[in-house]
């Protein structure tokens, strides 16, 4: 049976040779015309003038389009309808776009649109938290709050407590292959659309918006993205919807892709978070109530922001039971690009808070870290009375204390522990530090609609077998599981599995692939597809032969029926000629998910993954600069689907993470334009930075939720693991003297450094 | 602005191409060429993903002009495997699942192919070092050092 196999990625030769395809490697028809867009310099005001003549009479341009000629909608927001595809006279963040170039040449459109003359009446930007707190700049009328117990009684009841705030940054994605589209307008009026985007029927009902078509009348197609990690979740929508409304005005194919410095300054990133809290402790160190406040910087449109800041608070918990526990959280308007979806989606966000925490109080009783956090876990799997989340549901899979255990264990925690403190007693410049984090991390879409899949699956009467689903493929390998789901339903070879371009087409009204769902959502409706055709062929069979449906076996590309044994090529022959249908769709829900957003109450996750890391670092105390030295990461895949893309997803997610936490610092300027906007400025981690030891190993038993294969998604989860290494600096800046580090993130070396500093002063 | 006539061997072919005096070499084999497996990942020689070798020097093509490929031997990932058999460094990239979304992939390839042949017993820093202008955002790099070790050490085996 394939599914469990560590087989390659399925494109995996056609990488290696140069061979697969992204948008910008389509071959496309001579007549093609390259789309760029003209952009805000200013990041607050009113365009009072816009001359684009200048732009209009360069070389190979052949058309400008301005919000003005837009025929139907312009916009291209996932849900709020507030983002204009181009400005309407109101400038809302330095980098906004506000007139379409239409040229012959990508480069010859990116020069046009630097031409235009545009006159501003500037107002005074929102740019950070303070200016968006005392304007009263947010999305919702006020602050969100979930609440357990009773925080206020109970905070002033604890022997101890401590208040702290500390500033966490966003993240650029930075996948590779910048954001693409290309348009080729078809007959009688339909469009097609190959677009980089993990969504394919949001652009589908924004391009039918933009060109006021049914849904039905446009055709989206995503065979494969160059990463995405959430910046393709809905930033895809503007060049999409860009080469359509093109498409249509010039009747010829359409085509626009980002340069990196573009990219960079037009899409949203990770959220950047303040956290302020307040804690009550014990002697021992459990904790009894805490309060924690978010203040998020949304950008200038809603996009994700709700759905982001919500999983933060309901990831405020993380591992740790805390009786007492309020979250309140702030979601701010400000004139900077709009912040949107980036892997954990405002968990990781919401998790590092009560992991600085558990720091914090540690330190406070001269405790080991990890015996605080062990302290305050959750109550285990086989515990007869499971804990409630402070949202109301009980935690019912818990195995964190298992899993530690055992990563304490094999990373040798205490006995390096104890080497690091006596070296660093020897050591008065490069100080050492380590650190273990734990994630407990909910699974499933919080929009509980979302929860949901479908597929599309033939049998061809030669035996080879074709499916579609609503997933798309971005690196992490969902075509090649959902393969091997495929292959060992029919008990057939992988080789006679073929999976194809996501195409709204083929599957309609999909979910965007996110919240780590893919091959949970997409797998399972696989197998149902696959199920439903195989039922068919096993009753034919069965009748054929005299025997049940239940003496039908497919297993190594045969199949039995009792003691005969035939091919599953001649099987589906068989079937075909007796005109049983070998096409099948396939339909999945998540079961038992519901909850109440605005109470924060109820069951918005199916099941929890979960996973740990040990990250051990160095700093330098006289430049800040600082490396890890090594990682040992025990990671909970359930029952993996694939082993080596698995490892691949954890390997990828712990370095992305930890980049996220140390090097990748974004930078605004106090007029709001972005100074980190190219590989040059803005670092994320490289090769030389990959930890010198790497051991990692997958927890692998049976999910208990009924999940395909009783695997669990492994997205995001590991994510969060990279907290590790920023808890490896904590301590290591802590060697230095007694104050508390105070670090904030990302901890560059500037801020090893000043935080160093202070623990001595 | 007239084009300017290049003639150059790319892949062991000799090729012919009508270059835009601005255009890079990077353009020029995706647009010109139609080798797409060169990548553009950022345009300034940051990240690696447009890497090929130029008279066997590792280059970003995004930071030379086409017009400067004339007369030269130029090597890209389309050339890498030979009759259709991977080369080495290939197949340990597929089998220790080196990749993800494969975007940098033919970068990181080209520029462990001329490591190697710089360097056939490059140790493990060495690897890292030389490699540290290729960005992947995927994989973490584990698995990438691992194939390029173990690809050395077969091809140095085999020699």
């Amino acid at each position: 049976m394939s599914v469990s196999k560590p087989l390659p990625h399925d494109a995996a030769k056609l990488h290696v040779t140069g061979r697969a395809n992204y948008i910008d490697d389509i071959p496309v028809p001579a007549n093609c015309l390259h789309l760029a867009f003209g952009t805000a310099t200013i990041a607050r005001g009113r365009v009072t003038n816009m001359d684009l003549s200048p732009v209009k009479t360069a070389r190979g341009v052949i058309a400008v389009i301005t919000a003005d000629d837009l025929p139907y909608a312009n916009d291209v927001s996932p849900s709020a309808h507030d983002e204009p595809l181009l400005c309407d006279g109101q400038v809302h963040y330095h980098g906004q776009p506000l007139f379409l170039v239409v040229a012959d040449s990508h480069l010859n459109a990116r020069r046009a649109a630097r031409l235009a003359q545009v006159e501003y009446a500037l107002d005074t930007p929102i740019l950070t938290i303070e200016q968006a707190l005392s304007a009263d700049s947010r999305f919702e009328e006020g602050p969100r709050i979930y609440t357990r117990g009773d925080v206020d009684y109970a905070l002033p009841q604890a022997k101890h407590t401590l208040t702290g705030s500390f500033d966490i940054g966003g993240q650029e994605h930075f996948y590779l292959e910048g954001q693409a589209a290309l348009a080729l307008p078809q007959e009688d009026d339909e469009m097609i659309v190959h677009s980089s985007t993990q969504h394919p029927t949001e652009i589908q009902h924004k391009v039918a918006e933009a060109l006021g078509l049914g849904m039905h009348q446009v055709r989206i197609q995503t065979r494969r993205m160059g990463g995405g990690f959430g910046g393709k979740e809905s930033q895809g929508n503007a060049l999409a919807v860009a080469c359509a409304v093109a498409a249509r005005a010039t009747g010829r194919p359409c085509k626009m892709r980002y340069d990196r410095d573009d990219d960079m300054i037009i899409t949203g990133k990770r959220h950047d978070f303040r956290i302020t809290y307040q804690v009550g402790f014990d002697d021992d160190g459990r904790l009894l109530a805490i309060d924690f406040t978010h203040y998020t910087r949304g950008g200038w449109a809603q996009d994700l922001t709700l759905p982001v800041a919500d999983r933060a608070m309901l990831h405020a918990d993380n591992a740790y039971f805390v009786p007492h526990m309020r979250v309140t959280s702030h979601r701010l308007k400000t004139n900077t690009t709009s912040a949107t979806a980036f892997r954990g989606f405002g968990g990781p966000q919401g998790m590092i808070g009560i992991e600085r925490v558990m720091d914090h109080v540690a330190r406070h009783l001269g405790r080991d870290p990890w015996d605080i956090r062990r302290l305050n876990f959750y109550a285990n799997a086989n515990s007869p009375k499971p804990q409630d989340t402070h949202y109301g549901m009980p935690v019912r899979d818990f195995i964190l204390d298992d899993l530690c255990d055992e990563l304490i264990k094999t990373s040798a925690y205490h006995t390096r522990r104890a080497d690091i403190a006596q070296w660093n007693a020897n050591s008065p410049i490069l100080k050492r530090g380590i650190a273990i984090s734990p994630v407990k991390f909910g699974i499933s879409f919080t929009l509980t609609h979302l929860n949901q899949a479908g597929a599309l699956v033939h049998v061809y009467q030669d035996g080879t077998i074709r499916i579609n689903h609503g997933g798309t493929e971005m690196g992490q390998g969902l075509f090649q599981k959902v393969a091997q789901v495929a292959a060992s339903r029919f008990g057939v070879g992988i080789e006679a599995i073929k999976i194809t371009a996501t195409d709204t087409a083929k599957v309609p009204n999909t979910s965007a692939t996110a919240a780590s769902s893919g091959s949970d959502l997409n797998g399972m409706a696989v197998q149902i597809a696959c199920d439903t055709i195989l039922s068919r062929m096993a009753e034919f069979l069965a009748h054929q032969y005299n025997k049940t449906a239940d003496d039908v076996v497919f297993c190594d590309g045969t199949v039995r029926i009792g003691r005969r044994e035939i091919s599953f090529a001649q099987a589906a022959m068989a079937c075909y000629q007796a005109r049983v249908s070998l096409s099948a769709t396939g339909f999945y829900k998540t079961p038992d998910v519901a909850w109440d957003r605005i109470a924060g109450r109820g069951q918005p996750f199916y099941y929890f993954a979960y996973g740990a890391a040990v990250t051990e670092v160095v700093i330098d105390t006289l430049t800040g600069e600082n490396r890890i030295l090594r990682a040992d990461i025990l990671h909970d895949t359930g029952n993996s689907l694939n082993p080596a893309l698995d490892i691949g997803q954890i390997e990828g997610a712990y370095v992305q993470g930890s980049g996220w936490l140390t090097t990748e610092e974004l930078v605004w300027d106090d007029q709001g334009r972005l100074r980190t906007h190219a590989p040059s400025t803005y670092k994320i981690p490289a090769m030389a930075d990959r930890p010198d030891v790497f051991n990692l190993s997958l927890w692998g038993r049976d999910n208990p939720a009924q999940t395909v294969y009783r695997s669990k998604a492994v997205g995001e989860p590991p994510f969060m693991l990279g907290i590790s290494t920023y808890l490896a600096l904590v301590d290591a800046v802590s060697a230095c003297g007694s104050g508390y580090a105070n670090l904030d993130a990302p901890a560059t070396a500037e801020r090893v450094l000043a935080a160093v500093e202070r623990v001595r002063a | 602005m007239s084009k300017i006539h290049i003639t150059t061997k790319v892949n062991g072919e000799e090729v012919e191409f009508l270059a835009d005096p601005r255009d890079t070499l990077l353009d020029c084999l995706r647009d010109q060429l139609e080798l797409t497996g060169t990548k553009e990942g950022c345009s300034t020689g940051d990240c690696g993903a447009c890497s090929v070798t130029v008279d066997g020097t590792l280059v970003c093509s995004c930071l030379m002009l086409g017009v400067e490929a004339q007369d030269k031997q130029i090597e890209t990932i389309e050339g890498m495997a030979e009759d259709g058999e991977l080369h080495p460094l290939q197949r340990k990239f597929i089998e220790h699942a080196a990749l993800q979304c494969g975007f940098c992939t033919p970068g990181i390839l080209v520029a462990a192919k001329a490591l190697l042949a710089k360097n056939p017993d490059p140790n493990e820093t060495e690897v890292r070092y030389w490699l540290a202008g290729n960005l992947c955002r995927c994989t973490g790099y584990d698995k990438i050092i691992r194939a390029v070790m173990d690809a050395a050490a077969e091809m140095r085996g085999a020699a």
